[in-house]
């Protein structure tokens, strides 16, 4: 071959060398390659980066694990380390909150000046009246750490409004959180996506193992209120009602039991409840579902034929963000009881525990910790509401704590890469319950929009300008991965490595941030497991096994962290709370007349809500669109490609284009997240599109009182023609 | 056609983009120009199912390419040694007879510079032994680098198996 062809990463070291090359001007350049992690998005893709001086010339997924692939967020890296419109030094807020008047300040004064604020917040009210926010990720024990010496037991995160009622579910079911079982994609011959759209809302490992998954001639079930991308790679598309999700999985149930299309072994060996659940989905039958649903029956039974092929190696995926509907708990609860008669626990192309250092015979790593203070959370979760997992609690939950300053006040919130007015719904609702804190700080590498509204921003260099300190990725090949930077920052901002042991230190509690550079922080969490920094160099990761770890799946005794020790099919947590296991499914009001219902979700080439105002992003999606059914847009007078009025209860509207297709529910609306945003330094994105978010009034009071998250997708909206008087 | 050929398994493409964004990233197109696009076709109905596909369309780098015939500056060539064809800047005077001539439309118009630019199959990295950024870093792998024989012969291959598959 002429040209390199080799799927192995050339051999170069994470260390500077003199290529021998000549730059334009015939002198030699410096370039580097490094390995890191992508943080374009939550997946933390592992990337090799070129860059040559201080600018990075190349990215490109980690040739080990991805085979060079990078999407389209990933290819935006370079332009988003090159972009203006975002922080460049600390600010301190010189107007009215939300104003926009900002005065620069040193990393000295501004982290003195917050440092110095929460003393006062701390000495006056407890430390307990400190929030700490962020939007998830494997480096949360560091914010963790600082919450809880600070005396406050309350740190959160964006999962309210993402994995809550599946992680509550998987618990419930499992003993395990939602991220206490993974799925072997690529060697599955069925998988069972609702409303999962994985091929938009991508995860390059995933979508490359089910892309492999169908050219093996698996079969791909997808459920959905429209016609996705992942739909048309699906070999059994069903459009379903909006709000019906829980009853189709009942009727799924409902016939695997009639066709006796389960593991019986398994579920006599590891399950208990399945009598109970015989008789509850007695009448939600195929028929029945074919009525509710909008689903045909034959197409329901003629599923489950093809899976009782296709097991044990079928994957019901259980929702990740399932915060939709009020019953999107008990609907999560159905595809993890899915799983479970599949008997696909531990089994190739099925699902397995993550495996961990301890489970390859190898030491972990040190992790930064300070224990929770002994005091209940502000939110209730796991006093008022015991069955909420205490961990990070319900950020929605908090406002009311600070509404009424019970069961005591909470008057600083400090949101590091989470943006609770893009996050959470109705940011004017947000704005009244913020208003009794004395302190909000924003800690982020671009401005989101609770930034722009808070008091401090300390601006945190974007990914490709920090290191981070090392985290463990459980799965089959458990492996030991970092961030190293590739270039220096390029305006004044900091690591969080460096913001939170800053604060720490003025705050009196820097022993438990025992380590001045990054450096030191790797050697100390590296010490007790043998291995050097410099064992990253050769592939940008430790591999804790060379070969999948398995367990035995004639002995999973003891893996279901249940009270049982068993899946449980009747929770006994669920049942000490009073709550129902299998609760009747309730048939969700069609919108009234006029109205329809508001369906959010993402788009390939942006992230959420923090890539809207990206150079290249916003140049390929500058804003959104709406999606209605093309029978609900005749009546309506709309074509597409027209302008339409969007409006929410509480007058929030805005004019987008329609986009009017026969593949949407015509219950249904839909538009993609994170646009219409009100930064007016993001000129890219200021004001492009429309915001979901704000069309969503009065969710923060809509949330699942069983699985805890908000019932995203239970607004509704009026949509009309724009006319001449629309802004 | 220059002697290499980029191909794309349609059924593996995803539509993310991820091509459009490393060209686009690699090379200052300039705004709305890209050298590489992903044609979305649907959602529309194949026999009462709703089917969607994507379509990625570059460069043919054709063997008597329209586009250098046009050209009346010389910018627009085509190298010898491979085939590939590109513009080369300092000779464009933006006259656009290039894209007139193509009957795919494929060099894109850079508002900045006004002048034309093209996809070049990455020839730096061709160069260098590698292959162009979209290939390269295409999400699903749906893109393959090859030549026109190589991908007669894939291409019989999966055809010859799947006529035989049980």
């Amino acid at each position: 071959m002429w040209y390199a062809s080799s799927p192995a990463a050339p051999a170069m070291l994470a260390c500077e060398y003199v290529a021998n090359q000549k730059n334009k001007h015939g002198g030699r350049s410096m370039k580097k390659s490094v390995y890191t992690m992508c943080g374009m998005c939550t997946v933390r893709c592992p990337i090799r980066v070129e860059s040559e001086g201080n600018r990075v010339t190349w990215m490109e997924g980690n040739q080990h694990l991805l085979g060079g692939a990078l999407c389209a967020r990933g290819a935006a890296g370079i332009a988003l380390r090159e972009d203006t419109q975002r922080p460049q030094h600390p600010l301190i807020r010189d107007g009215e909150r939300g104003e926009g008047k900002w005065r620069k300040a040193s990393w000295e004064e501004a982290l003195d000046y917050v440092a110095g604020k929460l003393k006062e917040i701390k000495s006056t009210y407890g430390g307990e009246s400190i929030v700490i926010s962020s939007r998830g990720g494997p480096w949360q024990g560091m914010y963790k750490t600082l919450c809880h010496a600070l005396g406050s037991p309350n740190y959160t995160n964006h999962d309210n409004t993402c994995g809550r009622n599946t992680h509550h579910a998987s618990l419930s079911i499992n003993g395990v959180g939602r991220k206490g079982l993974q799925y072997d994609y690529k060697n599955a011959r069925h998988l069972v996506l609702f409303g999962r759209n994985l091929f938009t809302s991508l995860l390059i490992a995933e979508d490359r193992g089910v892309i492999e998954m169908l050219n093996r001639g698996g079969r791909l079930t997808y459920v959905d209120v429209r016609f996705t991308k992942t739909a048309s790679k699906a070999s059994r598309f069903m459009l379903v009602r909006p709000g019906t999700d829980y009853g189709l999985a009942l009727a799924m149930i409902h016939q695997i039991i009639k066709d006796n299309a389960y593991d019986a072994e398994f579920v006599d060996r590891y399950v208990t409840g399945f009598n109970e659940l015989c008789s509850f989905v007695e009448q939600y039958s195929p028929a029945w579902a074919a009525q509710e649903c909008g689903v045909e029956e034959q197409s329901i039974i003629d599923f489950v034929r093809e899976i009782n092929e296709d097991r044990p190696r079928v994957i019901f995926h259980p929702g990740w963000n399932l915060s939709r509907y009020n019953d999107s708990f008990y609907a999560s609860r159905a595809l993890h009881i899915l799983n479970a008669l599949m008997g696909s626990i531990e089994h190739e192309g099925g699902l397995f525990f993550p495996k961990g250092p301890g489970d390859c015979g190898v030491k972990g790593i040190k992790t930064l910790d300070c224990p929770k203070p002994d005091i209940p959370r502000a939110d209730g979760c796991g006093t008022e509401y015991p069955y909420f997992e205490k961990g990070p609690g319900l950020a929605h939950l908090l406002f009311e704590a600070m509404k009424t300053g019970k069961p005591y006040p909470i008057k600083a919130w400090i949101a590091t890469r989470h943006d609770p007015f893009t996050c959470m719904p109705d940011p004017a609702k947000q704005k009244e319950y913020f208003a009794n804190c004395d302190l909000l700080v924003s800690i982020d590498a671009h401005y989101s929009e609770f930034g722009w509204y808070s008091d401090v921003i300390l601006p945190e260099s974007m990914f490709l300008e920090r290191d981070n300190h090392i985290v463990v990725q459980k799965g089959l090949k458990p492996r030991l991965a970092l961030r190293r930077r590739p270039v220096d920052p390029k305006f004044d901002t900091k690591p969080n490595w460096y913001i939170f042991r800053e604060l720490a230190v003025r705050l009196g509690v820097g022993e438990y941030f025992p380590y001045e550079t990054i450096e030191e922080l790797w050697q100390w969490q590296l010490e007790p497991t043998g291995f050097k920094i410099e064992d990253f160099d050769e592939k940008g990761f430790i591999e804790l096994s060379s070969k999948p770890v398995w367990f035995d799946r004639d002995k999973l005794e003891g893996k279901f962290k249940t009270p049982s020790g068993k899946i449980e099919i009747i929770s006994e947590m669920l049942t000490k709370a009073g709550l129902d296991s299998l609760k009747p499914y309730e048939s969700p009001a069609a919108p009234k007349q006029g109205k329809f219902r508001l369906v959010y979700g993402r788009c390939a080439v942006h992230t959420h809500s923090h890539t809207q105002n990206n150079p290249l992003l916003s140049e390929m999606v500058p804003e959104n669109n709406i999606w209605i059914n093309s029978a609900k847009a005749a009546e309506l007078g709309i074509k597409n490609g027209d302008y339409v009025h969007v409006q929410g209860a509480n007058g929030y509207g805005g004019t987008i284009q329609a986009f009017v297709t026969d593949y949407i529910h015509p219950e249904a609306v839909f538009m993609r997240h994170g646009f219409g945003r009100e930064v007016p330094l993001q000129t890219r994105a200021y004001r492009r599109g429309l915001s979901d978010q704000r069309l969503m009034s009065g969710l923060l009071d809509v949330w699942d009182r069983s699985g805890g998250a908000i019932s995203l997708c239970e607004a509704q909206v009026t949509v009309r023609p724009a006319n001449g008087s629309d802004a | 056609m220059s002697k290499y050929y980029i191909t794309q398994n349609i059924k593996n493409c995803i539509g993310c983009r991820a091509c459009e964004a490393h060209c686009k990233s690699k090379n200052d197109a300039g705004e709305g120009a890209y050298f590489c696009k992903i044609m979305t076709v649907g959602p529309r109905e194949i026999n009462g199912r709703p089917a969607m596909d994507f379509v990625y369309m570059s460069c043919f780098h054709c063997e008597k390419p329209w586009c250098v015939e046009a050209c009346p500056t010389g910018a627009m060539q085509r190298r010898d040694t491979d085939g590939i064809v590109f513009v080369n800047q300092d000779l464009c005077v933006g006259c656009k007879a290039c894209m007139t001539a193509c009957p795919w439309c494929v060099p894109q118009w850079n508002p900045r510079t006004g002048k034309v630019a093209k996809c070049d199959l990455c020839m730096d990295r061709l160069d260098q032994g590698l292959k162009p950024a979209c290939v390269t870093k295409c999400v699903t792998g749906c893109l393959q680098l090859t030549t026109p024989s190589q991908a007669s012969e894939a291409r019989r291959q999966e055809v010859a198996e799947q006529m035989l598959r049980p």
